[in-house]
């Protein structure tokens, strides 16, 4: 039997993303960020909107495949998908089912995307305003407990008190994000360091979350091409292959904002993705060059880092210091393009394209011969996802 | 008591339409904690659920559990998203395991003093905040340490 793997089908032939703005700041409508990004992703893989024939997104994005490819023009659609379920956790997911999708003969051109105009929308960081709530929210909402920080917060409070972890992991995380945002014009944080005081004289969000712990929010558009490995080759860029993709959660992990009931609190959820990851790819973490980890909050990533083998959580205080987590020379260089923090809140996307860009040689704090790059999405939600992209040498 | 931990104008919670969760909040305004527990096995399951995991049974019952638990994880809340808490200043947030009921966990504000120290493990007993003069009226599951 034919071993079942995305494993070397698919690459990744074209990126693009509109500026990125503060949210509310966008000065044209989120459909129009989304087309604009797609299109740029089309020009820089040396292809044309009209050949796009599938689109996958996440985090029930509000821009749908049958209106995008019918602006576009696209000449047929064949691949309309959406990964349900844990928000930004689906970035990495939404990439492996545009490889599954053209691996399995359902389309032959992906486009993966993401758009955010969250002043012509509602915001993420923002409680209910209805006058009551029911279901798994009438147990959170009442107590105070109502965004993402306010949720997401005690499962790192956990895992920090049973690993004795201090607020320097967190803020190194942090600090890489804002050290690499300074090398990058895209960024929103470009120009705007942050120091280890600023960040300790930040206030708190929600303890353990300082401000600088928590992920902006953006407008903007982001969107990846992705095609067959045999079609790469004759494209204009240096093909990110598809070695590996994992999406999921482990037992029992509720949905947010019932993650109290978690058995696993402590827990980014993806110790049983990892494995079928590393497998599937054919590589394991010491192999891994360069990471990009979806910040919503720093204590995510730390989780994160840990379940997909990097350190183990008693060699966390260690590991996590700032000179390890920076390009070019850094153990394991992190969130390179600024990240959710201080590049952009393309709800993660933007980390996908980092770690194309990290495998062309094209980052703007670029690690040196980089081969395998992963890119991982949304810890402590559920569904999560990985995706491991790698050069030519590596399949 | 009918003074709130935090202030009034947050949303008010209300079983689903449907009643999965009614039991637990009715108990709540008569002073019990009301669990699922699967008959044939003995396992507690919460938040509210149709189905027992354990089994797949269509078949769970409502008990009384007791009101007593342990903080299993906490936040200090500082920066609000609602209007209501706009100036509620910190708040705890305490994330409460149950031992006499499988370990379930639920949520609470940890009652006193907002700025407490919190320690991981404290022993909490139930304090039962009703709302009589909501509408609909409602009762809050809080906790104090024990």
């Amino acid at each position: 039997m034919t071993r079942r793997s995305l494993r070397g089908a698919t690459a990744v032939v074209g990126v693009g993303e509109t500026t990125y703005y503060r949210h509310g700041q966008a000065p044209e409508a989120e459909f129009v960020l989304c087309l604009k990004a797609i299109i740029a992703a089309c020009r820089d893989a040396g292809l044309d909107p009209t050949d796009i024939d599938g689109f996958a997104s996440y985090s029930n994005d509000r821009n749908d495949p049958p209106s995008l490819a019918t602006a576009l023009g696209c000449k047929e659609l064949r691949f309309s998908n959406m990964q349900w379920g844990g928000g930004g956790g689906g970035g990495a997911g939404a990439m492996a089912n545009a490889a599954a999708a053209i691996t399995g003969g359902l389309a032959d051109c992906v486009v993966v995307y993401r758009a955010l105009a969250q002043g012509q929308f509602g915001r993420f960081g923002q409680g209910p305003q209805a006058r009551t709530v029911n279901g798994d929210l009438a147990l959170t909402v009442p107590y105070g407990q109502m965004s993402p920080a306010q949720w997401y917060a005690p499962k790192v409070m956990r895992f920090m008190h049973e690993h004795d972890i201090g607020q320097e992991a967190l803020r190194a995380i942090a600090m890489a994000s804002y050290h690499h945002a300074q090398s990058n014009p895209r960024a929103v944080m470009y120009g705007r360091p942050l120091t280890e005081e600023a960040y300790d004289a930040s206030r708190w969000i929600t303890e353990p979350f300082h401000l600088y712990d928590c992920c902006q929010e953006n407008d903007g558009a982001a969107a990846l091409i992705l095609v067959s490995a045999e079609r790469a080759k004759d494209l204009k860029q240096t093909p990110a292959y598809v070695l590996g993709a994992a999406i999921g959660a482990g037992y029992r992990v509720h949905s947010t904002p019932a993650g109290f009931a978690t058995p696993d609190l402590a827990s980014s959820h993806f110790k049983t993705l990892a494995p079928r990851l590393y497998e599937m790819a054919g590589v394991g973490p010491s192999d891994v060059d360069v990471v990009q980890c979806y910040e919503n909050f720093t204590g995510g990533v730390l989780m994160a880092l840990v379940e997909h083998g990097f350190f183990a959580p008693d060699e966390a205080m260690e590991f996590l210091k700032l000179e390890n987590l920076l390009a070019p020379s850094g153990k394991l260089p992190l969130n390179t393009s600024g990240g959710n923090l201080a590049e952009c809140y393309m709800h993660g996307l933007e980390l996908q394209i980092e770690a194309v860009r990290q495998l062309r040689g094209e980052a703007t704090s670029q690690v040196p011969d980089v081969n395998v790059s992963l890119a991982a999405a949304g810890p402590m939600v559920t569904p999560v996802s990985t995706i491991l992209l790698g050069s030519e040498a590596v399949l | 008591m009918s003074q709130g931990y935090l202030p009034p104008g947050l949303p008010i919670p209300v079983p689903e339409r449907n009643g999965l969760s009614a039991p637990f909040w009715e108990g709540l305004k008569e002073e019990r904690i009301r669990v699922q527990r699967n008959p044939a096995t003995g396992v507690f399951q919460f938040p509210p659920q149709w189905i027992a995991y354990d089994t797949q049974s269509f078949e769970l019952e409502w008990v009384d559990v007791a009101p007593r638990g342990r903080i299993f994880s906490w936040t200090r809340v500082w920066h609000p998203v609602h209007p209501a808490l706009r100036d509620a200043g910190p708040y705890i947030v305490v994330v409460v395991e149950l031992p006499q009921a499988g370990n379930v966990r639920m949520l609470g504000n940890l009652l006193g003093d907002p700025r407490q120290d919190v320690e991981i493990g404290a022993e909490v007993e139930a304090v039962f905040e009703h709302h009589p003069d909501a509408d609909p009226p409602y009762t809050l599951l809080q906790w104090r340490l024990a």
